[in-house]
C-alpha cells in the first residue's frame, strides 16, 4: 500500500503517547492508520465538519488578503515592534508574496528555500504562504505545509498558525491552544533546519503568531506563543523515533499492515506490536478504539485511565487488582495490597450499612425510575 | 482517583454495572428544574443551531436557526430563548422570604444586622455536559453587551431589552457554576458521574449516552456493551443512534444532513427574494416554510434524544436521598440569585468582560473556603465519601474504650474528658493535632495527647461543646463503647481576608483600575460577522 | 517559577573572589532598598545564598535609621526563625511578634527573649521598630497610617491576591524569595483569570512585576551552601538564566568516613557522594506504591550507615571535621506517607534525631548529606505535580556536602514515555526551564554516578 505521508499534526501527535511502539512505528512506517482501523473492523470516529472546513478556509483566506498586509502587521506589532513596519503589502508597485508553486512535494520544498535565502538577503517583511518545509523523520523526508512563514527584515523567521477558533476578551481554548503550539513546533524545528543550511544561519524565532478571529466576529487577532517547551519535548520525541527501525526489526519476517489482508490476518500483525493504550488515544489515534478493545479484553487496568494504575504496584489486571483486594491473592506485606484491602473495607464498611431503597446500585429502583413517562409532543 | 474510586470502577468492570459513588445525593435538584440542550455550529463562535429547552419533559419547546450564519436569524433566536427562559427566572424573583444580612453601616462602619429578602427558591438551570455549562457561558458572553434601541437609537442590529437581560443571567449562571457545591447551573453528567462510577474512564464518562448505559443498561445489556453501542452504533444512513449530547454536533450529520438541509432553505430564500409577483411569492415563502421546518427537524431528531437522556438522568438522581448539607448550600445558591436579581433591579451596569484584581481575587478566596465547606460537608453526609477520607489519612472511625474525666488548668477548671479510641484506621496526625466531630451538627474539636499500640489507640482531650458547667452536659462526651469518627479537616470555615475595595487597589496590583465604572461596549457588529 | 525578565545584575561574571560578588551584590540591595526612590526591590534568591542574613540585615539597617517597618512571611515557623535571627544579632531591638489567636500560636523559643513582645493584636505592637508576622495574620490588621517600610519574605512563594490584601499596609517593600522553588498553586478552578497581570493565583512578584516592570531587580550570585559539586548542576537545571555559582571551590569541603566500605550497596553509594557529591542508588526497575518498602529500606540504611561509619565533615566553616550527625542529615520525599513510611523504619532500625520530611516543608532547609527518594521512583506514570520543577529542585538544593538520591531504574524511560499534552493559556509567562527537561538533565548527571543494587 501506498505509505501515507507525515505531517505536522500527526507528528505532534507523537507526543500524546510518545510510549505507544504502535503508533511509533506505524506513523513511522507511514501506514494509513484510519484505513487500517476500518479494516480491523474498528473505524475512528474521526470527522471534520463541513461547516468547520469552510469557515477555517474563509478565514485563513480573509488574513492573507491583500498580500497578507494585516498578517505581516500582527507580527510587527505583537513579535517585533521595534523593527521598521512593514510597507502596505499589495500595493501597487509592491512584490506580493513570493510564488511557491512547483512540481511535487520536493519542488516546493526547493523554491520555498530559495525564497527563504531571497527574502532573508533581502531584509525586508516577507510573507511565504504556505512554504513546503522538509523535516527527516525517522529515516525518510516528511513534507510539512504551515499556515505561513514571515522573514523580518532582521533576517527572522516566524512561523505563524492560523486556527478559527476564537480568541474571546484575549484568552482562547488552552487545549486548542496547546495543540496548535506543538503543531507550530514542529514547524520551528522544520525551518530550523533549512537555516542550518545558510550561512549565516538565520534566527528562527521562538515565538510563533497564533491567529484567530476576534470574539463573535471573523476579524484576525494575533497572540505570540513561546514554543520552546513543545519544541524541546517533539525534537527529544522525533529522535526516539528513529529508533523505529529497532521496534520493526523485533517484527516477524513478512509482517505486513495491508488493510487488503483478512482482518485475523491484520489483528495479528498489529498485536505483534505492542501499544500502550490510555483513554486520552480516543481523541488523538485513529487505531484507539481497535487498542481500547484489546486492552478492556486483556482487563489492563490502564483502559480506565493513567492514574487508575498510580497507587497499584505491580499489579495492572482488573482480575489480579481485585483478587487482592478481596483478600485472594497478593502478599499482604506488600503495600499495594494492604491498602487495596484497606480500600476494599472501607468501601464495604461504608455500602452496608446505607443502601437505601433506590441507592446506586438498586436495579429495580432505577429500571423504574426510567420507565415512567418519557416522550411527548414537542412545542415549536 | 482514591484507591477506593479506582476500586469502585474495578468492580463496575467485573459486574457490568456502574457502581455507588455516592450513598446520598450531594447537589440540589429544583422540583422543576429548567432542561436546556443546545446545539452549536461547527467552527464558529456564538453560533448556535438549534436548542430543545423547558421545564417540562413533555413539552420541551423546539429553537432552531435555519441559517446558523445569518445574524438576524441568530438574533432572533436569541431573543425566543430569553422568551423562554426569562419568565422562568422571573417566576422565582418574585416570591421572597425575610432574611438577615449583616452589613457595614456606610455612615459608623460598624457591622449591623439588616433586613433584606431572600428568594424563596431559585431557577436551576440543567445541561446536558461540561460543554453545554461553557456554552451557556458564552452565551452569556455574547448577549449581555448588546444595546438595545433604547440605549442606543443609531445601533445597527438593536435587541430588544430581554436579550441583553438573559445574557446577564446566563453570565451569572456560568460564573455560579465555577463555585463548588454550587447547583443554579449544573451539568447532568457531571454530577451523574460523582454518584455512579462506571467501568470505563472519567474522559469517556463525558458522553452522557454512555455514562446512563453503564447506570441503566437497558435490557439485559452490560454496561460496556450497551455504552459501546451509545458511542459507535450508528443507522443505515450513518447517523449515530445516540447523537452526542452537544453542543457541538457529529461531522456525519453536520455534512449528509444539516449542510443540504440549510443549502435548500439559502435557495428557497434567495427564490423568494427574487420573486416578482405575489402569487410566485406566496408559493416560494411556502417552499421556504417547508425549508425552514426541514431544518427544525433535523435539530430535533439530534437533540431530542440528549433531552429524554437528561430528564432520565434526573429521574436516577432523584432515588438518592438528598444530603444533610445540600439544603444548607442551596440557601447559598439562593442568596447568589436573589444577590444578582438585586443588581439587575438597581440598574448596575451588565458584568464586565473581566474581573478588575479586587474582584478576581475576591472570588478565588470565596470558591476556595466553597470548596473546603463541600469537601468536609459531603465526608459528613456521606459515609462512602467518608471512607475515602479515612483510607487517605484525614479521618477515623472506632470504638470508644475507655473515658477518664480530667479538667483544664485554669481559675475554673472546665472538663478536659481524656477519650480513648481503637480504630484500624492510620490518620496522618501531627504531634497535638486537632480533630473533629459532628455533635448534633456542630463540630466538637479535640486534641491527640497519645498514641498507643502501634497508633491503634489514640487517646483524644475533649476540648469544648460540653456547656458552661464543671460537668459536661449530658451526650456531649463519647461513652465506652461508642463507635466515633474524628476529622482532621475542620467542619466550618473562617471568613477569609478583607480585600481592599477595588478603588483603594495597591501599586502591587496597578492601583486603581481607571476610569469610573465606564460601560463596556458592545461587540463591535461588522459585515465581516457573516461569511 | 518564573524567569525574571530583567535581572539588573548582567551574566556570571568571572569574578575570582565569590565573596566580593556577594557582598557586592548586597550592598547594591541595601542601597536601593535604603536610599532607592522605587517604591519596591525585588532579589532573586537560589538555594542557600544568604537570603535570611539578608533580610535580617535590611531588617536591622531600615531600624537603624529610624523607620519601622513590618515583615511579612509566609508560616509561622518562618516568622519564629526570622525573630529568633533578629534577636540573635541585635538583642536589644524591640521587635514586635504578631500571632493568630489558635491555641500555641508560636515557637515557645520565643518566650525567653526580652524585647521580643507577642501579642495577637497590632495595636498592642505599636511603635515597636519591627513587627514580624505572616501574611494570613496580616491580611487582618487595619491600619489608619500605613507603615513606611516593608520586607516580604518568601515573595515567590506568596500568592498574588495575598499581597493584594497586605499591600496596602506599607509604602514601600523589599520583596525576597527564590523564583525556583515550588510555586503557589490553587485546588480550585482559575483558568478564567490566567494571563491577566493580576491573576490571584500566580506569585506576588509575578503581578509586582507585571504592573511595576520598572522596579530594580537583584539577584544574590552566590550558593553559600551548595557545593562546587552541586551548584553548577542546580544552576543550569533550574536557574538557565540567572545562573550563580558555589561559594566554595572544588576541595574546600570533604566528608571522611573512619570506617569502610562494607561493600553493600548503601556503602558504595555513600563513597560515591562523598568522592562527588552526588549519588543514585538504583533499585532494579519495578512498578511500585508509593511507599515502595525496598526503596524505605534503601534510604533507611544509607542513613543508618552515614552514621555508623562516622562521618567527618571538612568546610570552610572551621579548621577542624564536624562530625556528621543525625540532625546534619535529612530525608527527602515528595509525599507525607512516604516520609512517615521511613520515619517508622529508622525508629525500627534505633535511628533518631533525623529530619525526614516532604519537599514543600524542606524548603528554606539546610543539612550536610540529604537522602532522597526521586519523586518518580517506581511510578507507572508521570504526573504534573511528580515533575514540578520546584519539587526537584528543593530536594536537590538542601546539601552542604552531598547528596544520595535513591531510585528505581526506567525513569529516563518514563520520561521518555510521557504524554506532553499540556494545555496553554495565551498570555501567561512559560515557566522555564520545564520539569520534563530539568529531570532529564538531572538524572543525566545522576547516571554517573550510578551504584546499582538488588537488595
Amino acid at each position: 500500500m501506498p505509505a501515507r505521508a507525515l505531517d505536522a499534526r500527526a507528528l505532534a501527535a507523537l507526543a500524546a503517547n510518545p510510549g505507544c511502539r504502535r503508533r511509533a512505528l506505524l506513523d513511522g512506517a507511514g501506514v494509513d492508520k484510519a484505513a487500517l482501523a476500518g479494516a480491523l473492523g474498528a473505524p475512528s470516529a474521526f470527522g471534520q465538519s463541513q461547516f468547520a472546513l469552510t469557515r477555517g478556509n474563509a478565514f485563513e483566506a480573509r488574513v492573507k488578503a491583500d498580500g497578507g498586509a494585516e498578517l505581516l502587521r500582527l507580527v510587527h506589532q505583537r513579535l517585533d515592534p521595534a523593527a521598521e513596519p512593514p510597507e502596505r503589502a499589495g500595493s501597487p508597485g509592491l512584490p506580493g508574496p513570493p510564488d511557491l508553486s512547483a512540481a511535487g512535494p520536493e519542488g516546493r520544498a526547493e523554491r520555498t528555500a530559495l525564497a527563504l535565502r531571497e527574502a532573508t538577503a533581502a531584509g525586508s517583511w516577507t510573507l511565504l504562504d504556505h512554504p513546503m518545509l522538509v523535516l527527516e523523520v525517522a529515516g525518510s523526508p516528511a513534507f510539512l505545509e504551515p499556515d505561513a512563514v514571515v522573514v523580518h527584515p532582521d533576517g527572522g523567521w516566524t512561523v505563524v498558525e492560523i486556527k478559527s477558533f476564537p480568541m474571546l476578551d484575549g484568552s482562547a481554548d488552552a487545549a486548542k491552544v496547546g495543540a496548535a503550539a506543538r503543531q507550530a513546533a514542529v514547524y520551528v524545528l522544520a525551518l530550523e533546519r533549512a537555516a542550518a543550511r545558510l550561512d549565516p544561519a538565520p534566527r528562527v524565532r521562538h515565538r510563533v503568531l497564533l491567529v484567530c478571529p476576534k470574539d463573535f466576529s471573523n476579524l484576525p487577532t494575533a497572540s505570540a506563543v513561546d514554543v520552546r517547551k513543545q519544541r524541546a519535548v517533539t525534537a527529544r520525541q522525533l529522535a526516539r523515533l528513529t529508533r523505529v527501525q529497532d521496534i520493526a526489526d523485533a517484527l516477524p519476517d513478512g509482517t505486513c499492515f495491508s488493510p487488503e489482508l483478512p482482518a485475523e490476518e491484520l489483528t495479528a500483525a498489529v498485536e505483534a506490536v505492542p501499544a500502550a493504550y490510555a483513554p486520552e488515544c480516543l481523541a488523538a489515534c485513529e487505531l484507539a478504539f481497535h487498542c481500547r478493545a484489546r486492552s478492556r479484553a486483556a482487563g489492563a487496568v490502564t483502559a480506565l485511565g493513567r492514574a487508575a494504575r498510580a497507587e497499584l504496584g505491580g499489579l495492572s489486571t482488573v482480575d489480579d487488582v481485585l483478587a487482592a483486594a478481596r483478600g485472594e491473592a497478593g502478599d499482604p506485606d506488600d503495600p499495594a495490597v494492604a491498602a487495596l484491602r484497606r480500600a476494599a473495607r472501607l468501601r464495604a464498611e461504608a455500602l452496608a450499612g446505607h443502601r437505601p431503597a433506590g441507592g446506586p446500585g438498586d436495579r429495580e429502583a432505577l429500571d423504574e425510575a426510567l420507565t415512567d413517562g418519557r416522550q411527548g409532543a414537542v412545542c415549536r | 482517583m482514591s484507591l477506593i474510586a479506582t476500586l469502585a470502577r474495578l468492580e463496575a468492570v467485573h459486574s457490568g454495572r456502574a457502581q455507588p459513588g455516592a450513598t446520598v445525593r450531594h447537589r440540589h435538584l429544583s422540583d422543576r428544574p429548567l432542561v436546556f440542550v443546545p446545539l452549536t455550529t461547527a467552527g464558529e463562535a456564538g453560533a448556535p443551531l438549534g436548542a430543545l429547552v423547558g421545564a417540562d419533559r413533555r413539552a420541551p419547546r423546539l429553537l432552531a436557526v435555519p441559517q446558523p450564519r445569518d445574524r438576524d436569524l441568530r438574533f432572533a433566536f436569541l431573543a425566543e430563548l430569553a422568551d423562554v427562559m426569562l419568565p422562568y427566572v422571573d417566576s422565582f424573583a418574585g416570591v421572597v422570604e425575610a432574611a438577615e444580612r449583616t452589613d457595614t453601616d456606610p455612615e459608623t462602619g460598624k457591622r449591623v444586622k439588616v433586613e433584606v429578602e431572600l428568594c424563596a427558591d431559585a431557577p436551576q438551570l440543567i445541561v446536558p455536559s461540561r460543554a453545554g455549562i461553557e456554552f451557556v457561558r458564552l452565551l452569556g458572553r455574547s448577549m449581555r453587551f448588546r444595546r438595545t434601541a433604547e440605549q442606543d437609537p443609531e445601533a445597527p442590529h438593536p435587541a430588544p431589552p430581554r436579550v441583553p437581560l438573559l445574557g446577564r443571567w446566563l453570565t451569572h449562571f456560568g460564573e455560579r457554576a465555577r463555585v463548588p457545591g454550587s447547583s443554579l447551573l449544573l451539568a447532568l453528567s457531571d454530577v451523574l458521574a460523582q454518584h455512579w462510577t462506571t467501568g470505563q474512564s472519567g474522559l469517556e464518562d463525558q458522553h452522557l449516552g454512555a455514562l446512563l448505559a453503564w447506570i441503566a443498561p437497558p435490557g439485559g445489556a452490560s454496561g460496556a456493551e450497551a455504552a459501546l453501542r451509545a458511542e459507535l452504533e450508528r443507522d443505515a444512513a450513518g447517523q449515530l443512534r445516540c447523537p452526542p449530547a452537544g453542543p457541538a454536533t457529529d461531522p456525519a450529520f453536520d455534512n449528509k444532513l444539516l449542510a443540504p438541509a440549510i443549502e435548500r432553505y439559502d435557495r428557497a430564500r434567495q427564490a423568494l427574494a427574487a420573486a416578482e409577483d405575489g402569487l410566485t411569492a406566496d408559493d416560494r415563502l411556502g417552499a421556504l416554510t417547508t425549508a425552514e421546518r426541514d431544518v427544525l427537524a433535523l435539530v430535533e431528531t439530534c437533540a431530542l434524544p440528549t433531552w429524554e437522556k437528561v430528564w432520565d438522568g434526573l429521574d436516577l438522581l432523584r432515588t438518592l436521598p438528598e444530603g444533610a448539607h445540600v439544603a444548607e448550600r442551596w440557601t447559598r445558591d439562593r442568596w447568589s440569585f436573589t444577590g444578582h436579581r438585586d443588581r439587575i433591579l438597581a440598574g448596575e451596569p451588565p458584568q464586565p468582560r473581566r474581573d478588575d484584581a479586587v474582584t478576581a481575587a475576591g472570588k478565588l478566596a470565596a470558591r476556595e473556603r466553597e470548596q473546603a465547606r463541600l469537601d468536609a460537608q459531603e465526608a459528613l453526609d456521606d459515609p462512602l465519601v467518608m471512607a475515602g477520607r479515612r483510607l487517605a489519612g484525614e479521618a477515623f472511625a472506632g470504638e470508644v474504650v475507655d473515658v477518664v474525666m480530667a479538667y483544664g488548668e485554669g481559675k475554673r477548671p472546665s472538663p478536659r474528658p481524656l477519650v480513648t479510641v481503637r480504630t484500624e484506621d492510620r490518620p496522618h496526625l501531627a504531634e497535638r493535632a486537632k480533630v473533629y466531630r459532628s455533635l448534633g451538627g456542630r463540630p466538637q474539636s479535640a486534641q491527640c495527647v497519645a498514641e498507643e499500640e502501634e497508633g491503634t489507640l489514640l487517646v483524644l482531650r475533649i476540648l469544648d461543646k460540653m456547656g458552661r458547667g464543671k460537668e459536661p452536659e449530658a451526650g456531649s462526651v463519647p461513652e465506652k463503647g461508642d463507635l466515633v469518627c474524628f476529622t482532621l479537616f475542620e467542619h466550618e470555615q473562617r471568613g477569609g481576608a478583607k480585600l481592599p475595595d477595588p478603588e483603594q487597589t495597591p501599586w502591587t496590583h496597578g492601583g486603581p483600575p481607571g476610569e469610573e465604572s465606564v460601560p463596556e461596549a458592545p461587540d463591535p457588529v461588522t459585515e465581516e460577522d457573516v461569511l | 517559577m518564573t524567569a525574571p525578565a530583567r535581572p539588573t545584575e548582567a551574566g556570571p561574571r568571572p569574578a575570582p573572589d565569590p565573596g566580593a560578588a556577594a557582598a557586592r551584590a548586597t550592598a547594591a540591595i541595601l542601597r536601593d532598598t535604603l536610599h532607592g526612590t522605587d517604591r519596591g526591590v525585588v532579589v532573586d534568591s537560589p538555594p542557600g545564598a544568604g537570603k535570611s542574613t539578608l533580610v535580617v540585615r535590611a531588617a536591622l539597617e531600615l531600624a537603624a535609621a529610624g523607620r519601622p517597618l513590618m515583615v511579612v512571611a509566609q508560616t509561622n515557623a518562618q516568622v519564629d526563625d526570622l525573630v529568633l535571627r533578629l534577636a540573635e544579632k541585635e538583642p536589644g531591638l524591640p521587635v514586635g511578634r504578631l500571632h493568630s489567636s489558635d491555641a500555641d500560636p508560636y515557637d515557645k523559643a520565643l518566650d525567653g527573649l526580652a524585647n521580643v513582645r507577642k501579642s495577637a493584636k497590632a495595636a498592642d505592637l505599636a511603635g515597636l521598630d519591627v513587627v514580624v508576622s505572616t501574611a494570613a495574620k496580616w491580611a487582618h490588621v487595619k491600619v489608619d497610617e500605613p507603615w513606611r517600610h516593608a520586607i516580604v519574605d518568601e515573595a515567590y512563594q506568596m500568592r498574588s491576591d495575598a499581597l493584594l490584601a497586605v499591600a496596602g499596609l506599607f509604602e514601600r517593600a523589599l520583596f525576597v524569595g527564590d523564583p525556583g522553588q515550588l510555586d503557589p498553586f490553587t485546588i480550585v478552578g482559575g483558568e478564567q483569570w490566567a494571563g491577566l497581570s493580576y491573576d490571584p493565583s500566580a506569585s506576588a512578584v509575578t503581578t509586582l512585576l507585571a504592573h511595576n516592570p520598572e522596579l530594580p531587580q537583584h539577584r544574590l550570585p552566590v550558593s553559600w551552601r551548595l557545593p562546587a559539586s552541586a551548584a553548577p548542576l542546580v544552576s543550569d537545571a533550574f536557574y538557565p538564566y540567572t545562573p550563580f555559582r558555589s561559594g566554595t571551590a572544588a576541595g574546600d569541603r570533604r566528608l571522611a568516613f573512619a570506617v569502610p566500605s562494607d561493600g553493600s550497596g548503601p556503602d558504595r553509594v555513600i563513597d560515591e557522594a562523598a568522592a562527588s557529591g552526588w549519588g543514585l542508588l538504583e533499585l532494579p526497575a519495578r512498578h511500585t506504591p508509593r511507599t515502595d518498602p525496598e526503596a524505605v529500606r534503601a534510604l533507611a540504611a544509607v542513613v543508618r550507615r552515614l552514621l555508623e561509619r562516622g562521618g567527618a565533615a571538612t568546610s570552610e566553616r572551621s579548621a577542624d571535621p564536624a562530625p556528621l550527625t543525625a540532625d546534619r542529615i535529612a530525608v527527602g520525599t515528595a509525599h507525607r506517607d512516604q516520609a512517615a513510611a521511613v520515619r517508622a523504619e529508622l525508629v525500627r532500625l534505633g535511628v533518631t534525631d533525623v529530619t525526614v520530611d516532604t519537599a514543600n516543608r524542606l524548603q528554606g532547609r539546610e543539612f550536610d548529606v540529604t537522602v532522597v527518594l526521586h519523586p518518580l521512583s517506581g511510578r507507572p506514570d508521570a504526573t504534573a505535580f511528580h515533575l514540578e520543577t520546584g519539587r526537584l529542585c528543593v530536594l536537590a538544593s538542601r546539601h552542604r556536602h552531598a547528596c544520595v538520591v535513591v531510585c528505581r531504574a526506567g525513569v529516563t524511560e518514563l520520561l521518555d514515555d510521557h504524554p506532553s499534552t499540556e494545555p496553554v493559556q495565551l498570555g501567561v509567562t512559560v515557566k522555564f526551564p520545564d520539569g520534563w527537561e530539568a529531570n532529564h538533565a538531572v538524572l543525566a548527571r545522576l547516571h554517573e554516578h550510578r551504584v546499582p543494587w538488588r537488595p
